[in-house]
């Protein structure tokens, strides 16, 4: 139900300048040599998922890497696991609470940075008409809306928020349900479906930037503390080559002149090198939430 | 109804025609208002039916993994919750089996989990038959009148029922189109009338126009003489068209009866003046004769003394103008032995010529009679020398006289005719009484003696005078020689 018009990435940029593009920066580096095309994996954890957008990033990076590159998109995070398990994907954007929990399946590839920071926080949303909300305490015996069962900022996080504050989160609302995407989560709270909902906060600042109508239905009534932003990861199984070329293109983006405008769609400043401590924080929640629901780490 | 009766047809007639078209125009305008009614409801329902019946497929697996979210996405992709107008009116509602909202289109007014008859207490009354087990979309209205209510059962493959996809639509939804409609059609309505209206009431005056003649034409009669009553010229085999050839009939035989009665009227006049005259001459005749006897007397006997023979004279010259004058009225047919010649009525052409030759007059003369005829010479002769010297006296100047004498049956005719000014209208009927003229050259007493002498033969005289001619005709009947 997002609204953001198909046609913009057909307007910023014609595939035919990509290409030429891609060809100038082709020439100066060597072209990687792969059997397949690259596989990356993508989620509702970036707002972008439209067609547009993803061929626009596809020819960027093909250009970069010189070699043939392809996007999977997938509605649920646990797909993209089953996935990386079966190096059927070769990347993957997925959020901080599957990658706490999958280390042993994934590597961090890069950090998204977001003014200036790897570092998101979830919001817990409230239809605009609703002024008093202030917590999830004020939400009891209500409808609820979750983004994904697999999402840190749309799952986790109030999960254990709830938890904290002493309560059952299975018991707690009266109804939940899953919407796996963050911007369907707006959507459900501001036409009154739930009377609130965990999102991405990143999600909702992008879109109060580029579609303002929607989150206007909304108001944020919580904010968490900051958590790992959504990283992006490789499957363990992948050679260091190939690792290291894309890692040096996603990082090289902030500095070309396409790659920038790629990223202000993206609302991010650009890709950081990885670093494992920036998770600890999820880590650490999913280890509460287990502890309280036995949740399998 | 009295101003109805008394309205003319020139206006009934148009007016029931408008009344008809009009009342045509408002009944088609009626039944096509409530066919287009029922269609546009029939198919706002049915197409809402088809939906409810599309969508309680698609959420059977939803429902089944209880995906409130799909669900509710695929109850709004339907509708254009963005656009602001009446279909966005339109709500769709899955309920749970018992009636419970499962998830809405419209969560603001039917919110998840709420019940569905304290959401909108309209629907109420619904809930038994909204949950009832049946296969068929089922349409219904609710208790206020102002919501069609469309609901499908969503039933899994084993027809176990897992709930209800209810759509409403509200009763104003299809009103303005179907004022819309009825806007349309008012105005073509309105169109047709501008242009039947006006030939209607064309056509109605056209028929009612020969009898508005006719009413005319008759509300003169009585009013002036027939002869002068404007006739109405339609001609036809309608109803019409036979009231006006009555209507002339009636008229034709008005006026022969009234000119008959005028003939009477005069011939008893006449009549009249005749045994007056006649009276008054005998009574003026028989001392006259006494006084003129004793004049002659004295004149023979008496002493020549020069006044009195000069009063006597003047008495004696006196007494006979009297005797003429008494004579000339007194019109009696003497016993006459000598029968009508050819040769009698030629002489009247010899006396009468000089006239006509002072007056440079053309003389067309025709004599047709046989050599002798059964009728007193003297008075026939009399007839047509009268009746010659007012032709030639009225004839025109180097004008012309005609005369004709003929045969026919057992009547001889005498027709005598001039081209000078036609006789006013105002002497017409009195043209043959005494003095009737007040012409000063003759006696004023020549149409007058020749009437007597026609009456007094048994015969008929008639004067028609249409300019340029005037003609006087005489018919005198004889008995045939045996």
């Amino acid at each position: 139900m997002s609204r953001t018009p198909q046609g913009t990435w057909a307007g910023l940029f014609s595939r035919r300048r990509f290409l030429a593009a891609g060809a100038a920066l082709a020439a100066s580096r060597p072209a990687l040599a792969v059997a397949r095309p690259l596989r990356i994996g993508t989620t509702a954890v970036i707002l972008h998922d439209q067609v547009g957008f993803l061929n626009a990033w596809r020819a960027y990076l093909e250009a970069q890497l010189g070699a043939p590159v392809q996007f999977v998109q997938r509605g649920a995070y646990r797909e993209i696991n089953d996935l990386l398990r079966a190096e059927e994907l070769d990347f993957a954007w997925v959020c901080g609470f599957p990658y706490a929990r999958n280390r042993s399946l994934m590597q961090l590839l890069a950090m998204p940075l977001w003014d200036g920071r790897p570092l998101y926080r979830s919001y817990l949303i409230v239809p605009a008409t609703d002024r008093t909300t202030a917590s999830f305490a004020d939400l009891a015996g209500r409808v609820f809306a979750y983004s994904d069962p697999d999402s840190n900022s749309g799952f986790l996080v109030p999960q254990y928020e709830l938890y904290r504050l002493g309560n059952d989160p299975a018991a707690f609302f009266r109804r939940t349900f899953f919407t796996y995407a963050h911007s369907k989560v707006v959507l459900a709270v501001g036409q009154g479906l739930a009377s609130g909902g965990a999102v991405d906060g990143y999600v909702w600042e992008t879109m109060a930037r580029q579609s303002p109508a929607l989150t206007a239905a909304t108001r944020v009534a919580w904010r968490s503390e900051e958590y790992g932003f959504p990283p992006l990861v490789a499957r363990r199984s992948l050679p260091a080559a190939t690792f290291d070329s894309v890692q040096g293109a996603l990082i090289g983006m902030s500095g070309d002149p396409v790659g920038r405008t790629l990223l202000r769609t993206l609302n991010l400043d650009g890709f950081a090198p990885p670093e494992e401590r920036v998770f600890d924080g999820i880590a650490g929640i999913v280890e509460f939430v287990a502890a309280r629901q036995r949740l399998p780490a | 109804m009295t101003v109805l009766r008394d309205l003319s047809y020139r206006l009934k007639v148009p007016l029931s025609l408008s009344v008809v078209i009009v009342t045509t125009a408002v009944v088609v305008s009626a039944v096509l208002g409530v066919q287009t009614y029922r269609d546009q409801r029939r198919d706002l329902i049915g197409n809402a039916e088809s939906l409810a019946v599309t969508l309680s497929r698609a959420l059977v697996p939803v429902v089944l993994r209880d995906d409130v979210w799909k669900a509710y996405e695929t109850i709004v992709a339907p509708l254009d919750l963005v656009r602001d107008d009446d279909l966005a009116q339109r709500t769709i509602t899955i309920l749970d089996a018992h009636g419970t909202i499962y998830a809405s289109s419209h969560p603001l007014r039917f919110p998840m989990l709420g019940r569905i008859e304290r959401a909108d207490a309209r629907l109420a009354s619904l809930l038994p038959l909204l949950i009832a087990a049946t296969e068929r979309p089922i349409a219904l209205e609710d208790s206020a009148g102002e919501q069609i209510v469309v609901a499908a059962p969503i039933l899994a493959d084993d027809a176990t029922r897992l709930g209800t996809v209810m759509l409403t639509y509200p009763e104003s939804l299809f009103l303005p189109r179907f004022y819309a409609t009825v806007r349309q059609v008012v105005l073509s309505t309105l169109i047709v009338l501008a242009l039947l209206v006006p030939i209607g009431w064309a056509i109605g005056d056209r028929i009612v126009e020969p009898l508005a003649r006719l009413a005319r034409a008759m509300t003169q009669v009585g009013a002036r003489p027939a002869a002068e009553v404007v006739r109405p010229l339609y001609r036809g085999g309608d109803e019409i068209g036979q009231l006006g050839m009555q209507f002339s009939r009636m008229l034709h035989e008005l006026e022969a009866k009234q000119a008959l009665e005028r003939e009477m009227i005069a011939a008893d006049r006449l009549a009249a003046l005749g045994r007056l005259t006649a009276g008054i001459a005998h009574e003026i005749n028989n001392p006259l004769g006494g006084m003129m006897n004793a004049l002659s007397t004295f004149r023979r006997h008496a002493q020549a003394d020069p006044v009195a023979a000069r009063t006597v004279s003047l008495l004696e010259r006196g007494l006979q103008q009297i005797r003429e004058t008494v004579g000339a009225l007194l019109v009696e047919a003497r016993l006459e032995p000598h029968a009508l010649t050819r040769e009698d009525l030629e002489d009247v052409r010899l006396l009468v010529h000089p006239e006509a030759e002072e007056r440079s007059l053309r003389l067309d003369w025709r004599n047709d009679a046989p050599a002798t005829l059964p009728l007193p010479s003297t008075q026939v002769r009399q007839i047509l020398i009268n009746l010659l010297l007012n032709a030639v006296n009225a004839a025109a100047e180097r004008g012309r006289v005609a005369c004709r004498v003929a045969t026919s049956g057992s009547m001889l005719l005498l027709d005598v005719r001039n081209d000078g000014r036609p006789i006013p209208p105002e002497l017409a009927d009195r043209l043959f009484e005494p003095f009737a003229s007040g012409d000063t050259r003759g006696s004023g007493l020549g149409l007058w003696v020749t009437y007597q002498i026609v009456q007094q033969l048994g015969g008929r005289i008639s004067v028609t005078s249409i300019a340029p001619e005037t003609a006087f005709t005489v018919w005198l009947p004889y008995s045939a020689p045996a």
